[in-house]
Formats: structure tokens, sequence, C-alpha cells
């Protein structure tokens, strides 16, 4: 029968991709619950020797490990605060009669296409640099004294550079999300004399929270492995300033060559993301049925 | 557009909306502008916006400095590769998704997108290990390699959205109309799929061009692309901040002009479908 051969030819399509993917997340992920339980130091080889929880204990206890979780948490939530608060009225901006609007949104857009690296460095040296940054030249113009956002501000440094790099990506979603908005139901509410604010209020915004809600979570799972960003920047210091969880690991890994602890570590960061994904699979399955 | 709007909000939106615009964009711009001056111009204060000498001296000195075509090769080669690897899995997985759907489909669809959720350090030492017992540390191969299997859960499920929208009863027609599998393959379904494999090709080809975890841990060299070809600059030729410059503005080029042809297709590509 037909049908029989379609079902077979489905699935022979359909399982190098399932094959593959399967591999893909259970090999290392089974490798680095193993190596977690081991003491295993690549400055010293042939030492290994299982020490069951032992990694998780020194990792959890390190306060290397507060500090980073705390930068972690400070950095995706201040992130999270400026792309969506700063992203809202940009979209509802946009979405406005705007002469030239596709070539203002070709702007808006384009930090989000620039590599981590680049806009990491340029806005460390060009903008940043306490002394010829063109924020310290502003800064000396109006009589203020010039902030060394390095030394003193590490982590808020950080925190703009990766909101720059979001911003676009959230105000294209909103963007997306209000012009599918019913034309009729916003003119409906205009004839019967809503204002501009109210009519923000209750017809606006309950429209965006669902498309809020994926930003949220999309740029949640995003930020929680920022890396690149803090790489080429400050190297996680001064100190422990801007080491997040993922910096930490790297560290531990390839700095240190802390196997075990670095496994550990690892996993953490596997729960966190985890719990935050739990709740976007549920969203996007929901869409899918609809 | 039937509801009124007046000349005055159209004026003052649209003087908003250019100077918010081009404040997002001016990072960018300052950027491009600083690889045409010298280094000391780069660097002066007050600083020169639009009346400086003019020179193109900081791309020659960054190709012939660093081997800027070299990385810039392995950019194309690796993202590049890991796209056409990553569609040729993924054409028949989606296909086979969005035209034989079974009562697991949704399960393995979902699956697949949880496996993107794992956050790459947490197998960052087992892919390093294994990759440098097996000789694949700094080698295009081995980036393709793990550049495709990250993304293949976007691709998939890019391809399988657009799939679906395919009317299932134009297959039903032509098969009717006495068409063979192959020939339905290549007169009806291609033809009808190439906006949305050209549009995952291309959100693809951003992702991996700008990916900047497995890059900067997995090559050094001989297979670095640019984006760690650009993190050499953090120190000491950071100093160089015209010769940085020079080099980031080559290294985005390309991709911001793929970016804006398909941001259309971004926003469903990025949230899987769930925004449209």
């Amino acid at each position: 029968m037909a049908t029989r051969q379609t079902q077979f030819l489905a699935r022979a399509l359909l399982s190098p991709a399932v094959l593959l993917l399967f591999i893909w997340m259970i090999v290392p992920l089974a490798l680095t619950i193993y190596f977690s339980t081991l003491h295993y130091s690549l400055l010293d080889p042939g030492s290994e020797s299982f020490v069951g929880l032992d990694n998780y204990t020194y990792f959890l206890t390190d306060p290397a490990f507060l500090a980073s979780l705390q930068n972690t948490l400070v950095l995706v939530g201040s992130v999270l605060a400026l792309t969506i608060g700063l992203g809202i009225p940009l979209a509802v901006l946009l979405d406005q009669p705007v002469v030239g609007r596709n070539f203002v949104r070709l702007m808006v857009i384009a930090p989000f296409f620039v590599m981590p690296t680049v806009s990491a460095l340029v806005w460390k040296n060009l903008l940043m640099h306490p002394v010829s940054g063109l924020f310290a030249w502003i800064a000396t113009s109006l009589g203020l004294t010039p902030i060394d956002w390095f030394t003193d501000a590490p982590l808020l440094a950080i925190i703009f550079i990766v909101a720059w790099q979001w911003l676009p990506f959230a105000t294209l979603i909103l963007l997306t999300a209000l012009q599918s908005l019913d034309e009729e139901q916003k003119e409906a509410a205009e004839m019967d004399g809503a204002s501009a604010t109210s009519r923000f209020i209750y017809l606006t915004l309950p429209h965006l929270a669902r498309p809020i809600t994926v930003v949220i979570l999309i740029e949640t799972i995003f930020l929680l492995t920022v890396f690149a960003e803090i790489f080429v920047t400050t190297g996680g210091g001064p100190g422990l300033q801007t080491t997040n969880i993922a910096f930490l690991v790297y560290s531990q890994a390839l700095i240190q060559f802390d196997v075990g602890s670095a496994s550990a570590g690892g996993l953490v960061a596997v729960v966190i993301a985890n719990i935050v994904a739990f709740f976007l699979v549920r969203i996007v399955g929901r869409n899918l049925e609809a | 557009m039937a509801r009124k709007v007046t000349a005055r909000h159209v004026a003052i939106s649209t003087l908003a909306a250019w100077l918010v615009g081009f404040l997002i964009f001016f990072p960018i711009l300052w950027m491009v502008l600083a690889s045409f001056k010298t280094e000391l111009e780069a660097f002066a204060t007050p600083p020169s916006f639009l009346f400086f000498h003019w020179t193109t001296e900081n791309y020659a000195t960054v190709q012939e400095r660093s081997d800027y075509l070299h990385h810039a090769l392995n950019s194309v080669i690796i993202a590049g590769g890991s796209t056409l690897i990553a569609l040729l899995i993924a054409v028949p997985a989606a296909w086979s998704m969005a035209f034989s759907p079974t009562k697991r489909t949704k399960d393995v669809l979902l699956w697949m997108l949880s496996t993107k959720m794992m956050p790459p350090v947490g197998v960052l030492v087992p892919i390093y290990l294994i990759y440098k017992n097996a000789g694949l540390l700094d080698t295009r191969a081995g980036l393709i390699f793990i550049l495709c299997l990250g993304n293949l859960p976007i691709v998939i499920w890019m391809l399988f959205t657009y799939f679906k929208e395919i009317p299932k009863d134009i297959l039903e027609a032509a098969r009717m109309d006495g068409a063979t599998v192959g020939r339905e393959l290549i007169y009806v379904l291609t033809p009808m799929a190439i906006p949305g494999l050209a549009s995952t090709l291309l959100l693809n080809l951003i992702l991996a061009w700008n990916e900047a975890f497995w890059t900067l841990n997995l090559s050094t060299l001989d297979a670095a692309p640019l984006t760690t070809f650009i993190a050499s600059y953090s120190s000491p030729e950071g100093l160089f901040w015209a010769r940085l410059s020079a080099a980031s503005t080559l290294a985005i080029a390309p991709i911001m002009i793929i970016g804006w042809f398909s941001q259309k297709q971004l926003v469903r590509g990025l949230t899987f479908g769930a925004v449209k």
C-alpha cells in the first residue's frame, strides 16, 4: 500500500536529524555528568579519581559561584528591563506614520547583525574609553567628569553593550506584533472617545503580552550565556565583578584546567537554563496547535 | 488607512523616529568613520566627525599585518558549510514532518527545540576534550560540525513552519494528474518551497557568521573565523583604533547586507514561529 510506503519514507527522512540531535544532546551531557563526579585536572593527567559530589560542594560553596550567579541575574534582569522598557516605546513609535520608515527600521535593527566581539570592542574603545572615547568627550564638554566605565562600573558597561545588541530584537518582535493589531479595533476605541493613554493600556499592552513573554524567554536563554562580550573586554574582572556563570565555567575549564569542577558548574548552568526552557517550550507548543 | 492622520503627527513622529534610529545606529557609523581616519585622528580629542583626512590605508594594513582574507575565508567556509549541511539534514526532516505528520510530530518538534536550550557551557568541557583528542581543535571541519548541530533545531523549525503553509491539495491534484513523486518534488514542491528555503538559509548564515562561543573556544589561528580574529584586537592591537575599526567594518559588512534583506523573516525564525 502506498501509505505504508509513504510512512516508511517519512520516517527514513526524519531519522538522520533525530539521531544527530539525540547524540548531540546525550553524549556530551552524559560526559559532563561523568566528569563532574571525578577529580580531574588537565595539569595532572592520570590522577583521575571518583569523588562523588565533592565538585558540586566545591563549586556551589565557592564565593566565586555566588558572585557570578549574582552577576548573571543582574545582567539578565537589567538587559531584559532595558530592551523591553525601551523596545515598547520604540515599537510604538515605528508603528506611527513615519516618513522613510523602512530606512529608520534598517538603522534600528542594524546592531543585531554586528558580531559580539566587534560590538564589545567598538564600545569599549571608541565610545567608553575614559580619555579618548566619545562619551568622555561629551562628558567633558558638558563640564562633567568622564566615567572610567571598565574600572568604576564594569558590569554596567557590559549591560549597556549587551542591551544595545538586543534592543533591535525586542523592538522588531514587538513591532511585528503591533502591526498585526486590528486597525478597526483601534478605530472603534478612538471613536468611543478613548484617550491615547487608555488605548495604549487597555488595547495595545494586552495585545503585546504574548510577544513580550516570547521576548523575555528567548532573550533569557541567550543572555544566560553571554560570553564573548566579557571575554574581549574585561576577562571577568576586575576581580570577579563581571564574571557570570558562563565565564566562570570557561575559566575553570580552560584557564585553571579543573575539568571536574567546571563540569559541575556546567551542569548548574544547564539546570538554570532548563527552568526557563520549560516555560518557553510550553508557550511555543501551545502555539503549534493554533 | 481610514484613521485621520494630521501633518503635525507625521512630522513629530518622523522626527522622533529618525533621531532614535540615528542614535541606535551611531556606534556603527562612528566605527566606519574611524576606519577611514589615521590612528592619531581616531584617538584625538575633541574628535573630528567628518572633516578629517580620509584615508584607506587601515584597510591595507589590516590585510598585510594579519592576513584578513584568511580569516574572512574561514568565516565563509564555516558559516556557509555549516548552513548547507544543516539544510541537507533539515529539509528531509521538515518535509516529512510537514507532509506526513504522525501523533508524535509535535513532541519531536518540541524536543528538537529543547536541545537548542542547552547552554553551550554545559557541554564545553567534554566537547573541548573530545576535540583535543580527535585533533579537531582549530580546524574548520570541527567548527562546521558544531555550528551545524547548534543551529539544526532552528533550521528544522523554520523550514517546518514554511512547508506547513504549502497547501496539500496541490500535491493531491498533481498526483491525480499522474505525477510521480520525483516530478512532484521538482515541479510542484520545489518552486513553492524556495522562498522559505532562502530565508532559512540567510538567517542561519547570520547566526553562524556571528557565533562567538564555540569559535572563540575552539579556534585560535588556522581555522579562526572573523569573530576570533577581531577578539585578537582586545590587546595589545586594540590600541590601534583605526585598524580595529577597519577590520570590524570588513567583518560586519557582508552580514549586515544579508541581514537587511532577511529582516522580515528574522522574527519568525528567531521566535520559532511564535510571532509572525
